[in-house]
Order: structure tokens, then sequence, then C-alpha cells
């Protein structure tokens, strides 16, 4: 039996909006979550801005019993939990009682664990005081750490995994979760990734030259996907997480469907042919591609939009031009494209489930979200594609088939195919 | 300082642990830190570590065993502050 699999619930913490409403109207208008970080000036980081949250931490209060919430610290796993909880509710699921919800799972992954728990470790321990840590820091910096708290609130009973893929890590989570749909191993599978870039994370990812260091004065304008003046990523922070169900179980209790996922890929570039620990193998990115497709079951000239991974350095153009020859596509044959990250920045493993919630949204109210910061696209790109393929006003325009791929280090890939829900299949 | 300023105190070490407020304002030397407030067993840890910063001592293994209900608390708790 051919199971298929949708999507019926959303939840997000963006650096833009917190919360499916304010995350859909901010990409719709172009909206920047990238603010200037007076501290990282006082740390001498070459980039000084960064895509933050507005996350209050009374909010958890809605999402944690007062006990839970005593001694809670970790941004991950709070923003995890909020995008997680959300998604769970706007499913229409509810949270189990006494007994676990057997046929629910939950994939939901980071790129890093609590480095700020792990920090409070450092302290006492070098201070000789570990016997002061108490109860709650192993929960927080174990990687399993998000997951445990999402599937305990919820009483999630069937698996729960957290996996970890860098910056492929939130598509990565999406494609297991479908897998175990599909397999049959589970009815719904909660699935997503969250992530905090703390001071020690960022000052590494700096220490890299990889970072954007010339718009610090102007911090709106500072991730600049796809342009000329493209100079490095704009760290952020934050959580997507949807809810994926067997369309049978959807159908039953007549749930809302934002979109189908159709399919996708998840494979590796193996540090060869000009892959490395940093830089994606064509020759895996394009087979990740193609693989997807396949796997989706549709051609390339059913792509309507590409949610790019393009996050603003050299590696864009080499980006787009996998695409062209993965799709068999270029110039004004190529589809729509857009990075999210020109709002919100690149939030590492919570990228991928951030940008498939953008693109679950987009789907749902047919539209195509603005490249900002595009005012002088990369002329290697325009040699490739052209300049009306890279919108930098909203698109109104049906949108049916969408692909979503991110590329993290260790020249790990991973793209999803998404579909408006058609009864037919 | 006597058991019963103990005990008022000790109410507020134990605040953060329990969600049962009610239970806690009526707490008497019987009330089970477990079984009546239903502190989660691992997090008997922190009331200690907390009560350690609270009275400025130190509770040892062997004491901290003995602090199942309110009153073996109170009774370690002003063992050691006595000492």
């Amino acid at each position: 039996m051919n199971r298929r699999v949708v999507v019926t619930g959303l939840g997000v913490v963006s650096p833009n909006g917190l919360g499916v409403p304010a995350f859909l109207e901010a990409i719709r208008n172009g909206v920047s979550g990238i603010r200037y970080v007076p501290h990282y000036e006082a740390l001498k980081f070459n980039c000084q801005v960064a895509g933050i949250p507005q996350f209050e931490w009374d909010i958890l209060k809605n999402y944690v019993s007062e006990v839970t919430y005593h001694g809670l610290q970790g941004q991950a796993i709070a923003y995890g939990l909020m995008a997680a909880v959300d998604a769970w509710k706007d499913a229409g699921h509810a949270v189990a009682g006494e007994e676990a919800l057997w046929d629910a799972g939950c994939v939901f992954g980071s790129s890093v664990a609590g480095v700020e728990t792990v920090k409070r470790i450092f302290n006492r321990v070098d201070a000789g005081e570990a016997r002061k840590l108490g109860s709650r820091v192993v929960e927080q910096f174990m990687n399993s750490g998000i997951t445990a708290y999402i599937s305990g609130k919820l009483g999630l009973g069937n698996r729960i995994v957290a996996n970890s893929a860098a910056c492929a890590t939130g598509t990565q989570a999406i494609l297991m979760g479908y897998e175990y749909i599909q397999q049959g191993q589970a009815k719904r599978m909660l699935v997503g990734s969250s992530e905090h870039v703390d001071q020690y994370i960022f000052g590494a990812f700096d220490s890299m030259r990889i970072l954007s260091r010339k718009f610090n004065s102007m911090p709106e304008k500072a991730s600049r996907p796809m342009s000329a003046t493209a100079g490095g990523f704009v760290p952020g922070s934050g959580s997507g997480a949807l809810v994926l169900e067997d369309l049978e179980y959807a159908l039953q209790r007549n749930a809302t469907i934002y979109a189908e996922l159709l399919g996708g890929a998840c494979n590796s570039g193996g540090q060869r042919s000009g892959g490395s620990m940093t830089a994606p193998a064509a020759p895996g990115v394009i087979r990740c591609i193609s693989d997807a497709l396949i796997n989706a079951g549709v051609k390339s000239t059913d792509l309507d939009l590409i949610s790019g991974h393009l996050t603003a350095t050299a590696a864009d153009t080499l980006e787009i031009q996998n695409w062209c020859l993965a799709l068999d596509r270029n110039g004004c044959n190529f589809p729509l494209i857009n990075s999210l990250k020109s709002m919100i920045g690149h939030s590492l493993s919570a990228a991928g489930s951030i940008e498939a919630v953008g693109a679950v949204l987009q789907i749902k109210h047919q539209f195509v979200h603005p490249n900002i910061n595009l005012e002088d696209p990369n002329g290697e790109i325009l040699k490739l594609i052209d300049l009306d393929r890279m919108p930098v006003e909203r698109v109104d325009t049906p949108i049916n088939t969408v692909a979503k791929a991110n590329f993290g280090f260790g020249d790990v890939n991973a793209c999803l195919i998404f579909s408006k829900y058609n009864q037919h299949g | 300082m006597d058991r019963r300023e103990i005990l008022e105190e000790l109410k507020r070490v134990l605040e953060p642990y329990t969600e049962n407020k009610e239970l806690l304002r009526n707490i008497n030397e019987q009330t089970d830190l477990v079984k009546d407030l239903k502190i989660n067993s691992s997090n008997l840890v922190d009331v200690i570590i907390d009560a350690e910063a609270k009275y400025n001592i130190e509770i040892d293994f062997d004491s901290s065993e003995k602090m199942i209900s309110v009153g073996s608390c109170i009774d370690v708790i002003s063992d050691k502050i006595n000492k």
C-alpha cells in the first residue's frame, strides 16, 4: 500500500515572527528579522548582526508546568517546545492523557546541544562545585534534550529521534518522519529542528570568515543571498515544526491539510569530487535533487518554486548551477527561486524546518515570498538563470510544487518535494 | 531558629518543585515530599542544593537520604544550623 503523507500542523519561532500568523505576515511582506547586537562588537566579532527571535522567556509558561519552567534555561529547547507544541495544537491533536500516544512519534534535530548549559557545567566543575549543578542540567545538554521535552509534554509514544546533520538537519528530520509514516510505523510524526546560536557558536563561525561583516551598520541589509555583494551569512536562531500525517488518518478526522509531502532524498557527496568538510560536492547535490524528484514521482518541469539553501556566500552560484544541472532547466525556463535567509539569516539546523514551514505556507496561500536585499544580483548567477526567476517582490501566483533543499557541513544534502494537496494524487 | 520557623522557610524552598500549592500551604511534619507533594524524586537533589544555599549549610549524602518528609528535613536542617 502506497501511503500518502500530508502536513496538517505548523509551528515556528523565527527572527521575523513568533508563531505562524506573524511569520506568514512577515514573509509575505519581506520583513527582516536581522538586528545589530552591541555585545558582538564588544566581543570583537567581524559580524555583529544576527537573526534572534523576539522570544520573551515568560512565553514558556504557556508550554510547560511551573515546576518544569523553574530550572529550564536552554534556548534551543524553549524554541523547539514552542514550535512543536504550536504545530501539534494547530493540527488539532490532543495532548496524551494517562496513556502515551503510541501512533505518534517525533524527529527533531539540532546541530549543537545546549552550549549555555555546558558552560554552566564547566564553570561549576572547574570551581570544584559539581555538587551544586543539580538535577536539571543533564536533560538540557543531552543531544536528545529537545525531543525529550517535546515528547514528554505531548505524551508521544512512537519513535523519538534527535537527528543531526549540520545545516541539513531540519530537512532530514522531515524526511525521516515522512519515511516512518510511509513504512506504516507511525500515523503522525512531529518533525522539525531547533537552534540557538549563542556567542560561542557565533564566535566559532566568525573565525571561519564566512559571516557577513560589511553591513553591521545596516543589519536588515546584511543577509544578501544571490547578490553581488553577498559577503557571508548572518547566523540566526529559531525553530520550525511540522505535523506530518498519514493521509487516511488525516481524512478520517477531517483535518485541515496544508500541503502534501510527496517525497525527498538525503545523501552525501562523500567529500569527493570537489566536496569537502565545508563545501558540497556537485555530484552529490545533483543526485540528491534528482533522487528527490524520482522519490516524489514528479518531473523537474513540474517544479514551480525552489526554496534554496542560498546562504549568501560564494556557494550561492554553485548551488544555482547544481539546480540547473539537476533539473535540466535554466534561463527563463528555470523555476522561481527564493531564499528565506534574506530575511532571517541562516539558523543552521533550524534553517531547513523554518524554510519548510515557509514553503508549505507559500503553497497554502499561493504566493512566492520576496528575496530581499537583491538590488544587485550576482552576474555569475544571471548567466545561469533569468533575473525575473529571483523575485524581489512578492509574487501572487499558483504554486503547486516546491522543492526545499539544504546542504550542510560534512557534505550532507537533503531535498524535499512539497505539493498542493489534491485528493486525486 | 525553631522548628516552626524552619517549616515556614522550607515552604519557600519547596515551592518551585511542587504543583500542589494548596497542599504546600498546609504542610505539617508528616507531609511526605514525594508521595504527598508529588515532587519528582530527581528534584530532591535540587531541594537539598537550595536548602544548602538558604541556610548556608552543607548536607552530606547520609543526611540527605533522611530527607523524606517535612519533619525529617527539619531534623537535618536544624541539626546542621545548630552545629
